[in-house]
């Protein structure tokens, strides 16, 4: 393996973060500009979310339940079972769905969207696009950009809903709690911080899968095994870059919106 | 293969002015980091010509097209195409003049997820207002030109080597384009289907006077479009009369080192001394 001089690879490494700003920028900035497809967003928004959907529904189901037994036995021992809902309410509103919903649409689209225009990259499908006089930024990127960001907010919110639902068969079955109880502590306890950091997570989330996705298939070279490095990369660095953000974000929003 | 030969009266019919020309080269220079693939080239393709590009693999060929659709900038240089100059326009400015050239990509380039149909009238769809009838009859008789309206809805990878190239073409010619590029159009094609697509080639050449640069390996290919032209009548090819080679416009351009080694007519061509000329096509 050829080894590469550390100002080489520092420069390597700002020159593709220069270029994700850039295909960021122009995918955002091709929202605003003709043509505008809208069926090519449409398409995308039906292979994304609703493809995503069963996944989703499964992880945030679950996610829910182990998170209700999990905490059952801490909760039980300072006498507060009761509390279970808003627990379950709060972390998967505020944290596990968005989270875990971008995790999975990551690993599911992103390297969806790296191996398919990483494909066409290396078969000179892009080139030929541009030789058709159609601006592969518009047609390809900001599609799939909107149709993630788009649809993996409602994804979040059905995740949240199935997560709490999860809880609820956990309290019911297993902890023998009150239903009604349990989704009165849930639905209680959230308060317009917790919706607005749970609702504001997955678009920028959405954002990133999109984008990273994005770049590491127009930036694929060296035929298949260039395009299966491509896609491994790209859910790499999408699921490491949710993660981070994640902290960021609600750190940025615990110190503005004045969290209790 | 042997080197066809010319009258020493012939007359070279290359326009001199490059302001009659469909495209430019001034003093291009391009370098992929160490690689210096082009180095000082200019040429001229005058209105209505074919010229044929040769030169070793690695050689610019392909850049050269890539470079004349905008798809690559060149490090220095000029590069004029229908009369606008690439090198000063925006990306956003470039998709309109592409869409008065066509393209024939070394591998078709086919979009693999769409049919024939949608290969071929994708230019027309991304156009808007135009009739889906319109579009259909335009695919069909763009399909005729190349004899392949039976495939309308096959995908790309129901069809022979030579099929993805024939609706690479007639991709490329649907809307009339003014300028046509063609990358190796007959590489690892069988002797049959290649003479098939060199008659496409003559016919888009002959029939609509569309301007092209073709990219080929096969010198065979270039011999037989300088001395024949494509007889409407019979709808065939027609050899040329030995004293009349002169009168296809037909021009050959041969790479070396980064720069232009040749460039001129059949009759340069069969009678220059450069030593690594007469190798190449002997």
């Amino acid at each position: 393996m050829e080894l590469t001089a550390p100002t080489e690879f520092a420069k390597q490494r700002v020159l593709a973060v220069q270029e994700y700003i850039e295909l960021a920028a122009h995918s955002v900035a091709s929202l605003f500009r003709k043509p505008l497809y809208f069926a090519d967003m449409v398409q995308q928004a039906d292979l994304i979310g609703v493809g995503s959907l069963p996944i989703v529904v499964l992880t945030g189901f679950f996610t829910g339940g182990v998170l209700a037994l999990q905490t059952a036995n801490t909760l039980q021992r300072f006498g507060s079972i009761t509390l279970i809902g808003q627990l379950v309410a709060t972390s998967m509103v505020r944290e596990l769905g968005p989270v875990l919903t971008g995790l999975m649409v990551a690993g599911r689209n992103s390297s969806g969207m790296a191996s398919e225009l990483g494909s066409m990259v290396v078969t000179e499908q892009i080139d030929a696009m541009r030789a058709l006089g159609t601006d592969p930024m518009k047609k390809l990127v900001t599609p799939r950009v909107t149709a993630t960001v788009f649809m993996l907010f409602f994804l979040s919110i059905i995740s949240d809903l199935v997560g709490l639902a999860g809880g609820l068969m956990v309290a019911k079955v297993f902890l023998s709690l009150d239903a009604h109880q349990y989704w009165s502590n849930a639905w209680q306890t959230l308060v317009f911080q917790d919706v607005f950091m749970g609702l504001l997570k997955p678009v920028m989330f959405g954002f990133i899968i999109a984008t990273v996705g994005c770049y590491y298939g127009m930036s694929a070279r060296g035929g298949t095994q260039g395009v299966g490095r491509a896609t491994t990369q790209a859910v790499v660095v999408a699921s490491v870059c949710i993660l981070v953000t994640d902290f960021f974000v609600t750190k940025l929003l615990i110190s503005v919106l004045s969290f209790r | 293969m042997s080197t066809p030969t010319a009258p020493a009266d012939c007359t070279p019919h290359l326009s001199p002015a490059p302001s009659g020309a469909a495209i430019v080269f001034e003093d291009v220079h391009l370098a992929f980091e160490d690689n210096h693939v082009l180095r000082g080239v200019s040429f001229h393709l005058p209105y209505g010509e074919t010229k044929a590009l040769f030169g070793v693999a690695g050689s610019g060929k392909s850049t050269i097209l890539k470079l004349s659709l905008g798809l690559l900038l060149p490090d220095s240089g000029r590069i004029t195409v229908l009369g606008n100059e690439v090198t000063e326009m925006r990306e956003e400015d470039l998709f309109s003049l592409r869409g008065r050239q066509g393209m024939v990509f070394q591998e078709s380039a086919l979009f693999d997820s769409l049919t024939v149909r949608e290969n071929v009238a994708y230019r027309l769809m991304e156009e808007h207002g135009i009739y889906d009838d319109e579009i259909d009859q335009k695919v069909r008789e763009s399909l005729r030109f190349v004899e392949l309206e039976h495939t309308l809805d096959l995908f790309p990878s129901e069809l022979s080597g030579g099929m993805r190239r024939r609706v690479a073409i007639a991709r490329a010619i649907i809307t009339q384009p003014e300028l046509l590029l063609y990358d190796s159009p007959t590489g690892g094609l069988d002797p049959v289907t290649s003479n098939t697509i060199v008659e496409l080639i003559m016919k888009q050449r002959d029939v609509y006077r569309t301007s092209s640069l073709l990219v080929t390996h096969r010198l065979q290919d270039a011999f037989t479009l300088a001395t024949h032209e494509f007889d409407r009548q019979t709808n065939q090819l027609r050899a040329l009369p030995r004293g009349q080679y002169c009168g296809a416009p037909m021009s050959f351009l041969i790479l070396r080192d980064g720069k232009v080694t040749f460039d001129g007519d059949i009759r340069e061509l069969a009678h220059t001394k450069d030593e690594y000329i007469r190798e190449y096509i002997s």
